[in-house]
């Protein structure tokens, strides 16, 4: 059975494997423990005591606080009930214009405002960017992922699910 | 006509085909196998009768496309082989386009409703072939060779061998027609038609087929080829079975696809989350200018909706509900060839390692809903480049699994997406001087192999050496591309800047070429990608999409005369809004916003530009360590006022050094500043959601933008209620298109 040590894995969120130490992690068995010792990492790196239930997104997570869970990001700004789609709290920028696309994009290389603009969702506490879409104009926010940790903990892990 | 039953146990085709649908309908398990009695008696036996099996059809390959093949299908492998059951389930694959795996196992499903046992019959020696996408395929440039193996009286499995053909005679030269718009401009159709017995390819096909092409010597060579490795595939299994005995290759055959379908459950289980997972891609068709044909005279974006369910017992469910309509285009894409396509996802991403067969076809319950882009119903559409909508639509398939995947741990397989493997160069000409004056070649290159791949949540992506849908990630060599398009020789191939997707990990980075024309007449030159929509569903959790496509060629230049005096000429464009074209060049020149274009004629010393793809980003680009960036600079990844606009990076280059040089202090501060920025120029979410409800309400869509809205809540119920209920409008709300 594979298994990596916590220093492995902590520079592995991190990006700091080498190639050499990253391509046997690819190409090679999963370790059945990874989801506990990323929980374990995680946990140990915020800042906030609220038990993660999952990790949801490079700077979100699914965290238990008051026997309900919650989106929480890192740096403490709490988006609310899991599922609830978290980009309905977030700032939004929009760029609809071809001189606000063509700050990131060089002339001809980003889309046409017309046809789609380029939305970019930040959280309200730190401003960090937490995703990007880039849809046709009146498209609906996209509700990325939804799970479902009731059926992962009991059914899949076959431990009772936390609160 | 056959008399005898060619089935098992005196049953037709037709009937075992029945049966196998009813009991993994009834069972959920492949033909009822609910216990792997083979492998559990003997798991050594069953290992190596598996890989006998595959190391057998690997085999073929290599050595048919060796024996004869076109270049493409020599350079790149544009070929694979697999062995199917007697009702077209596969069993064991090849390397190679694996795509086509599941193409062909609805080609043989389609023979078998057809009821060929009976007219035109299926004998020994008999050969079928078929490029018909509405019966199994992807697009009519992919040719299948089919034939029966039989054992005694028995017809105990096909084999099949497809090869990706530079030409088939369509209403342009070319393999991705962007001028097809029905059936009828695709080329010459084999509608799994029998082509020859006793082994044998009937003359008179061949003489039809190599006047129905513009490249019939590429042609024959493919035939052969595919015919070669089928027939070598065959020998195999007939060997397996003298050694094994027929009982334990019956067994054997439904348990190695019953394992397929369970392993497909136990990764889902080991890697992913249980939930539901959404992404959104579109492709662009600006026809409105570009179309010859009256009808085909419309600009529309394609919508590609993608809702994936991970469900508690690993199985997964995957709809394309509220995808656009089809049309009078190209990119049509039948439901055999998104089934194809769900099954190479979960082969790159889930699968790789173990037993790749239909298994996990079997493992996926699929919704491409009847009437819409991806699953048209109707033959007598184009299906000349569904690759066109089919290549975003499946980013989206990546990026669901890979939300999946990060939040169980594994963020090394994070892959937000891939770089469109579009913009493969098309047209053709005829040699108007040299040896081989007066003879067609054709421009088809597959340097698309070579694209960006997407970052993923721990490294950057790898750079112009990815194809996500060609069986090898390389560009090719410049030398065998000009070997057979000898009418356009290279006058350049560089990296293109500013094309990988930011992030706090960058997507790969794409290239771009000059191609001359030269000793050639009635030339014709198009191509197609992404221009006014970004390829596929972006970045991931903060990471932008890769840059956009666009079009860039001179007509009437004055390149002759730069030859002789030895001046410079242009080598790329790294920055479109100054160009190198138009600093060195006496010509007229065209730029295009989009990429997608209709056959445009060239003359002798005429210059056109394509860009290939970078992938998109991951994460956050505030947050890429400005070392990497440095690295970007000095690699040519970026240039200096987009490192300054995106990763806040303040940069010099030092020409003693031949290095740039990062001020750290003041990129410090110009970070700051753009997360101020952030600040000042963003919206509430309900300012946001006031802000483009009214682009809505007020009638501010542009009108491709309301066609996909008008197509998709007419096509979907469902999806026309989400819209409504999401923007707050009435429940008779529509959007018209004038």
């Amino acid at each position: 059975m594979v298994e990596y040590d916590k220093k492995t894995l902590e520079r592995l969120i991190t990006g700091d494997l080498t190639w050499n130490e990253l391509k046997p992690i690819i190409s090679g068995r999963k370790d059945t423990n990874r989801f506990d010792m990323i929980l374990k990492i995680l946990q140990e790196r915020v800042q906030w005591k609220e038990k993660i239930l999952l990790p949801l997104h490079e700077h979100l997570y699914v965290v238990s606080k008051n026997g309900k869970r919650i989106v929480k990001c890192d740096c403490g700004y709490e988006f609310g009930d899991y599922r609830e789609n978290w980009k309905t709290k977030c700032r939004v920028r929009v760029r609809d214009s071809a001189e606000q696309i063509n700050q990131l994009y060089p002339k001809y290389m980003g889309s046409d405002p017309e046809w789609e603009e380029i939305r970019e969702y930040f959280c309200p506490g730190c401003f960090i960017l937490l995703d990007v879409e880039t849809v046709p104009p009146g498209y609906p926010t996209i509700f990325n992922f939804l799970p479902d940790i009731d059926t992962f903990y009991e059914k899949w892990l076959n431990r009772k699910a936390p609160g | 006509m056959g008399e005898q039953k060619l089935g098992w146990e005196g049953k037709t085709l037709i009937e075992m085909l029945i049966e196998s649908e009813r009991l993994i309908e009834e069972t959920k398990h492949y033909y009822g196998i609910e216990k792997m009695s083979l492998k559990e008696q003997d798991p050594f036996r069953y290992e190596r009768a598996y890989a006998s099996l595959r190391g057998s059809l690997v085999s073929a390959r290599e050595t048919a496309l060796h024996v004869a093949a076109s270049p493409i299908v020599k350079e790149i492998g544009e070929l694979c082989f697999a062995l199917y059951t007697p009702e077209g389930d596969s069993i064991v694959v090849s390397t190679g386009i694996l795509v086509h795996v599941h193409t062909m196992s609805e080609a043989v499903k389609f023979i078998i409703k057809e009821n060929y046992e009976e007219d035109p019959g299926i004998n020994p020696g008999d050969i079928f072939l078929n490029n018909d996408p509405d019966c199994g395929n992807v697009h009519t440039t992919d040719v299948q060779t089919l034939i029966p193996i039989f054992w005694k009286k028995e017809l105990i499995g096909w084999a099949g061998g497809v090869t990706h053909q530079i030409d088939t005679g369509g209403i342009t030269p070319g393999h991705d027609l962007v001028a097809a718009i029905q059936r009828f401009d695709d080329g010459v159709y084999y509608t799994c038609r029998k082509i020859g017995s006793n082994d044998k390819i009937w003359k008179d096909h061949m003489i039809n087929a190599r006047r129905s092409v513009r490249t019939p010597m590429y042609w024959e060579l493919d035939e052969k080829c595919r015919l070669a490795g089928d027939l070598m595939i065959r020998d195999a299994v007939l060997d397996f079975i003298e050694r094994e005995g027929i009982d334990y290759y019956k067994r054997f055959i439904r348990e190695a696809i019953e394992e397929g379908r369970v392993i497909v459950e136990k990764r889902v289980k080991e890697r992913l989350i249980p939930g539901r997972y959404r992404a959104a891609a579109f492709f662009d068709l600006p026809m409105k200018k570009e179309a010859w044909q009256p009808r085909a005279k419309i600009d529309k974006i394609t919508n590609e909706p993608l809702e994936i369910i991970v469900k508690e017992d690993g199985g997964i469910s995957l709809s394309f509900e509220g995808a656009s309509g089809p049309g009078a285009n190209p990119m049509n894409c039948a439901k055999g060839a998104m089934e194809g396509g769900q099954w190479v996802l979960l082969t790159q991403i889930l699968i790789y390692g173990d037993k790749v067969n239909d298994g996990a076809y079997f493992a996926v319950e699929k919704n491409y809903p009847l009437g819409t882009w991806c699953n048209p119903g109707d033959p007598y559409l184009s299906y000349q480049s569904p690759w066109g909508n089919l290549i975003p639509a499946y980013t989206g398939m990546m990026k669901c699994l890979s939300y999946g995947l990060f939040a169980r741990g594994f963020r090394e397989e994070v892959v937000p997406g891939y770089g469109f493997t579009g913009d493969g160069i098309q047209g053709g000409g005829i040699y108007s001087t040299g040896p081989l004056e007066g003879q067609r070649w054709a421009l088809s290159t597959f340097e698309i192999s070579g694209q960006g791949l997407g970052a993923s949540a721990v490294r950057d992506g790898l750079n112009y050496g990815y194809a996500m849908w060609n069986p090898e990630a390389d560009l090719g060599d410049v030398e065998t591309w000009e070997l057979f398009q000898g009418g356009v020789p290279y006058l350049a191939r560089k990296v293109k800047p500013n094309t990988a997707g930011f992030g706090k990990y960058r997507g790969g980075a794409g290239f771009a070429g000059i191609g001359i024309t030269a000793f050639s007449k009635e030339v014709d030159f198009f191509g197609a990608r992404d221009g006014l929509v970004f390829h596929g569903s972006g970045g991931m959790h903060g990471g932008y999409p890769n840059a956009t496509g666009y079009r860039l060629y001179a007509k009437n230049t004055n390149l002759q005369e730069i030859f002789q005096n030895q001046e410079d000429y242009p080598l790329g464009d790294p920055d479109p809004s100054n160009g190198e074209f138009e600093k060195l060049l006496k010509a007229d020149i065209v730029r295009k916003p989009y990429c997608s274009i209709f056959p445009v004629t060239f003359e002798n010393y005429d210059l056109f530009y394509h860009t290939q793809s970078g992938g998109p980003g991951y994460g956050d680009p505030l947050e890429r360590k400005i070392d990497s960036v440095k690295k970007d600079l000095d690699e040519g990844i970026y240039t200096k006022e987009i490192v300054f606009e995106v990763y806040g990076v303040i940069s010099d280059y030092d020409k003693v050094k031949e290095e740039w040089i990062i001020n750290r202090e003041a990129t410090l501060k110009r970070r700051e500043k753009l997360y101020s920025e952030r600040k000042a120029k963003s919206l509430s979410f309900d300012e946001f959601w006031e802000y483009e409800k009214k682009k809505i309400v007020e009638k501010k869509l542009s009108e491709p933008v309301n066609r996909m809205y008008s197509e998709s809540m007419q096509l979907s119920d469902k999806w026309a209620k989400q819209f409504r209920e999401f923007w707050k409008l009435p429940n008779d709300f529509n959007l018209e298109v004038k």
